[in-house]
């Protein structure tokens, strides 16, 4: 196998909870708790889970836009926590971040064309002369118009902020993108026109993308692999087929039979979780999910189980399979 | 089922006054809930379907928004003839309504306990020790275990899930005869979404309460519907029983919006998507508001407005193509 482009190993992100008078640390939320994930260059690897899953932490650690409590994240070999500033600023326009909300990274008072070649000319990538015609350039391959470059915000609906959102990442020719929740706050309409986008751009430009999202519809539609998280651990990873195919996890399982279809009167059968997810700050013993899994055992509120290879690339965090 | 109407709107049109012009927000529209139905209101941001939940609530608010004409008739009654007064008694008793964010219809420095004893005093005219006691059946009935420490906790220590089942709880404490649900499981996460459709579904089945739901969701509607109203811009562009209008979309816009959306184990290279944006409602002339993102579109779709006529089946769409008069104008 090649190198991956993005190799996340061991990777933890603890929030610290301050309380009383001298705010003393008086325990941790483990948003992130160990998780690896290996991703291929022109691969989509598509993050699930509910809120408070960790997986938008995810997003953030592996492009160190915060910091680890612990792990590793590799970039094309290169561990980004280790380099200097200076050289992860040359690295930044490599990997790149697209928010669910556009419009709240938008400043309201800058025009859109000033918005997107602003990071290009930060960066030094192109003359201040060029960065009309290249942003023009991306604008069209977002699907928006070279008029649109002199407008503000506020003049564009939500389906062409994000294609704004997506044109700022794309002006800076990144090689990675981590997309979170990007089409979770918008039309189905729209929502269609963007997740098409995302196709378009990844087969033109040989983008990897590292999709967040809750909506299981969408990552099985643009995902070539993908991995469920569950309060801060990943419960199971597959490829696309094996995972809606053959889910292994009562997790999984319960989130595939929860997602409402557009059929009427389908007859599926559900498994339907009872109660809460609970606080990541004081998440169960054992396998975190035995609180509202159907099928828990003694041993799963004991033991913390193992994510194990079920052959191939299918792996599973349960004492059950 | 029975086949009299509780709800039935008639040509309401609900408008709002802005400084740029008037949008009609809602224009025009009619449709019926049956006892025990429950009829979904799909369409996508913009398209009057909140508004129209809010007219009938009475909750539209002067001076920019009004309701321009229509009759809204509840069990008999015209509800926008009502005097304040006699709306409020109907509502909270009769009709009931839950909203997308639980948290923001809820006050955050009153306990649950308290704020779900509220309306069964005033409108049960239950005495305090008889509301608290109901509070704890309610808290069970939706779910919900420890309910003496629920009543006793404030609405920032719960949950959306558990939040959202307490209004649902309120909602259905004075015996609703209709429940209108707006996006109540949006802001939700799946796992929780289906136990509130679940709970929804059966609260129905066991008071014959009738539901008037209303989401942007198509896996929503095909779940929980009998009848499906589809809006666009303010209008209603088709409409019909869940099972017909969804294997034989007639309106363009439904058939657009059915193929845009992804659908797990259906996997398809590319995606359909309807180009193009909802326009502008300040704008809007005298044709099919649907026309300049439409496949068929026709000369008389730019200049007049379809009518709302039946088709099959009890089905109802707003397009030319179904118009045999269109074939004159082609």
């Amino acid at each position: 196998m090649s190198e991956a482009l993005l190799d996340i190993q061991n990777l933890k992100k603890y929030f610290p909870i301050k309380a009383g008078l001298l705010s003393r640390t008086v325990g941790q939320v483990k948003a992130v708790d160990d998780i690896s994930i290996t991703i291929q260059p022109g691969e989509t690897f598509g993050l699930v889970g509910e809120s408070g899953s960790g997986k938008s932490t995810v997003g953030r650690t592996a492009i160190r836009l915060t910091d680890k409590t612990a792990g590793e994240v590799r970039f094309k070999g290169t561990d980004i926590y280790s380099l200097p500033p200076e050289q992860l600023r040359q690295l930044r326009p490599k990997m790149q971040l697209i928010f669910q909300d556009p419009y709240s990274s938008l400043n309201p008072r800058v025009r859109i064309g000033e918005a997107i070649g602003e990071a290009v000319l930060d960066h030094g990538l192109a003359p201040a002369s060029d960065i009309r015609d290249i942003v023009k350039e991306v604008l069209a391959s977002c699907g928006l118009s070279s008029y649109h470059i002199d407008r503000f915000p506020h003049e564009f609906s939500g389906g062409q902020r994000q294609r704004i959102g997506i044109a700022r990442a794309l002006v800076l020719n990144p090689e990675l993108i981590i997309a979170d929740e990007p089409v979770s706050a918008l039309d189905v309409s729209i929502q269609a026109q963007i997740i098409n986008l995302f196709s378009h751009l990844q087969e033109s430009k040989g983008l990897t993308y590292l999709f967040i999202s809750h909506d299981l519809s969408v990552v099985e539609h643009l995902c070539s692999r993908i991995g469920v998280m569950y309060l801060g651990s990943m419960v199971e990873t597959a490829s696309r087929d094996e995972l809606f195919r053959h889910p292994l996890h009562p997790y999984t399982k319960a989130l595939l039979s929860a997602v409402p279809i557009p059929i009427p009167k389908l007859k599926r059968e559900r498994i339907v979780l009872k109660g809460d997810i609970p606080s990541p700050a004081n998440p169960p013993s054992g396998c975190k999910f035995h609180t509202r899994c159907p099928f828990a055992e003694q041993r799963c509120v004991e033991e913390v189980p193992v994510f194990r290879n079920m052959g191939g690339e299918h792996w599973v965090a349960c004492h059950l399979v | 089922m029975s086949t009299h109407s509780l709800l039935h709107i008639q040509h309401l049109s609900t408008y709002f006054d802005t400084d740029e012009g008037t949008v009609k927000a809602v224009d025009d529209i009619s449709l019926h809930v049956r006892p025990g139905e429950i009829v979904c209101i799909v369409g996508e941001s913009g398209c009057g379907k909140s508004i129209t939940a809010l007219s009938v609530m009475g909750l539209i608010e002067a001076p920019t928004g009004r309701i321009a004409d229509g009759i809204i008739d509840f069990d008999g009654q015209n509800l926008l003839s009502l005097s304040k007064n006699h709306l409020r008694s109907i509502r909270g008793n009769d009709i009931a309504m839950i909203f997308q964010e639980p948290m923001s219809s809820l006050n955050p420095v009153i306990t649950i306990g308290e704020q779900m004893s509220e309306p069964l005093i005033i409108h049960k005219k239950m005495n305090k020790k008889q509301a608290q006691k109901r509070v704890l059946e309610l808290i069970t009935q939706v779910g919900i275990s420890r309910p003496e420490q629920i009543a006793k906790s404030y609405p920032h220590e719960l949950s959306g899930g558990m939040l959202q089942r307490i209004m649902i709880a309120i909602a259905i404490s004075c015996d609703p005869k209709l429940l209108i649900a707006d996006e109540p499981t949006t802001a939700l996460d799946v796992t929780i979404q289906a136990q509130i459709l679940d709970m929804l579904r059966e609260f129905r089945s066991q008071s014959d309460m009738s539901i008037l739901l209303i989401t942007h969701d198509l896996g929503v509607v095909a779940e929980m519907a009998d009848y499906v109203v589809v809006m666009y811009s303010g209008k209603i562009v088709e409409e019909g029983e869940v099972v017909e209008l969804f294997a034989n979309p007639r309106h363009p816009y439904t058939q657009g919006l059915l193929r845009s959306k992804p659908i797990i184990n259906q996997r398809q290279k590319e995606l359909y998507s309807i180009p193009g944006y909802v326009p502008n409602p300040l704008e809007l002339q005298e044709s099919c508001y649907f026309h300049e993102r439409c496949e068929h579109c026709m000369d008389i779709c730019r200049t007049q407005e379809p009518p709302l006529r039946d088709v099959e089946n009890g089905q109802k769409t707003a397009c030319w193509l179904y118009e045999k008069e269109a074939a004159v104008h082609v």
